[in-house]
């Protein structure tokens, strides 16, 4: 049941991660983003991520990504030059990642990680879930936490100035287009 | 199920995001790309916390989230802000800072 699950997740992942990178209308890439983060929200859940299934489900695939479909949109369909600034990029650029993968694997299975062949200990009942995620948030990591928001509202007051319209200048609105 | 399973599957995830970094030339695609390679680590962050039994992992996982979200609205910002300005949206085109 597990393995079943565990290999439906994986195949959403990586064909949604595969489309991303192969669809050449952005637009499609965000909608296989989609794809891929529910997938991985399935993972998280197998791996007793409960409370980061759903802040993936509800922050990434619902907040983030209606971002980025409002921006892919916006700038419509951008055609990329088929000509190439370096020769050869099509097929060099995929044998980088395999031998990435390839790289990470041996690092990974290689490790020797005693615990990296099991399945890990037996947890209790509430690991990973919005209690003890919250309870760990709130007292051990807190400066953390509290970074991590002040971080959000410097990203978005730097947003705010970089797309905001320019009152000033003679910017050439988008009733021109 | 090992440990092993997850932790290939994000080396393979980041290597996908790595490629597509390396192959699209649309700004937007390529921040795309950056998410997928988040996730993979996320991933690897999330195996590591349940094979050691240990919560501290999701609190990391949980702040690259956030990470991930502000370099996605600065990201986009720059996008929106390159569009109205008429830049063409292509990597190879935007090389000065001073536009």
């Amino acid at each position: 049941m597990k393995e079943a699950a565990f290999f439906l997740g994986a195949i959403g992942c990586l064909g949604g991660a595969i489309a991303v990178i192969a669809l050449r209308n952005p637009f499609y890439s965000v909608l296989a983003l989609i794809v891929h983060l529910i997938s991985l929200a399935g993972l998280f859940l197998l791996l007793q991520g409960e409370f980061l299934a759903a802040a993936q489900i509800v922050v990434y695939a619902g907040a983030v990504m209606v971002l980025y479909v409002f921006v892919a949109a916006y700038v419509g369909n951008v055609d990329e030059p088929l000509w190439e600034p370096i020769p050869g990029q099509r097929f060099i650029a995929p044998l980088l990642g395999i031998a990435l993968f390839v790289e990470l694997a041996i690092a990974i299975t290689g490790s020797g990680l005693q615990a990296i062949d099991t399945e890990g200990p037996t947890v209790e009942l509430g690991f990973g879930s919005p209690s003890a995620i919250g309870k760990l948030l709130l007292e051990r990591f807190l400066i953390a936490f509290e970074a991590a928001s002040l971080l959000l509202l410097i990203a978005a007051v730097g947003a705010v100035v970089l797309a905001g319209r320019h009152r000033t200048q003679a910017v050439p609105d988008q009733e021109a287009i | 199920m090992d440990i092993t399973w997850f932790l290939v599957l994000s080396a393979l995830l980041f290597a996908i995001g790595v490629s597509g970094v390396l192959l699209r030339r649309s700004p937007l695609v390529i921040l795309l790309c950056l998410e997928l390679m988040l996730n993979a680590g996320n991933l690897a962050l999330l195996s590591f916390s349940r094979s050691l039994g240990n919560q501290d992992g999701q609190i990391f996982a949980l702040i690259v989230m956030v990470i991930a979200a502000c370099e996605v609205v600065v990201g986009l910002g720059i996008i929106v802000a390159a569009y109205r300005r008429r830049i063409p949206l292509n990597v190879d085109d935007l090389r000065s800072l001073r536009g």
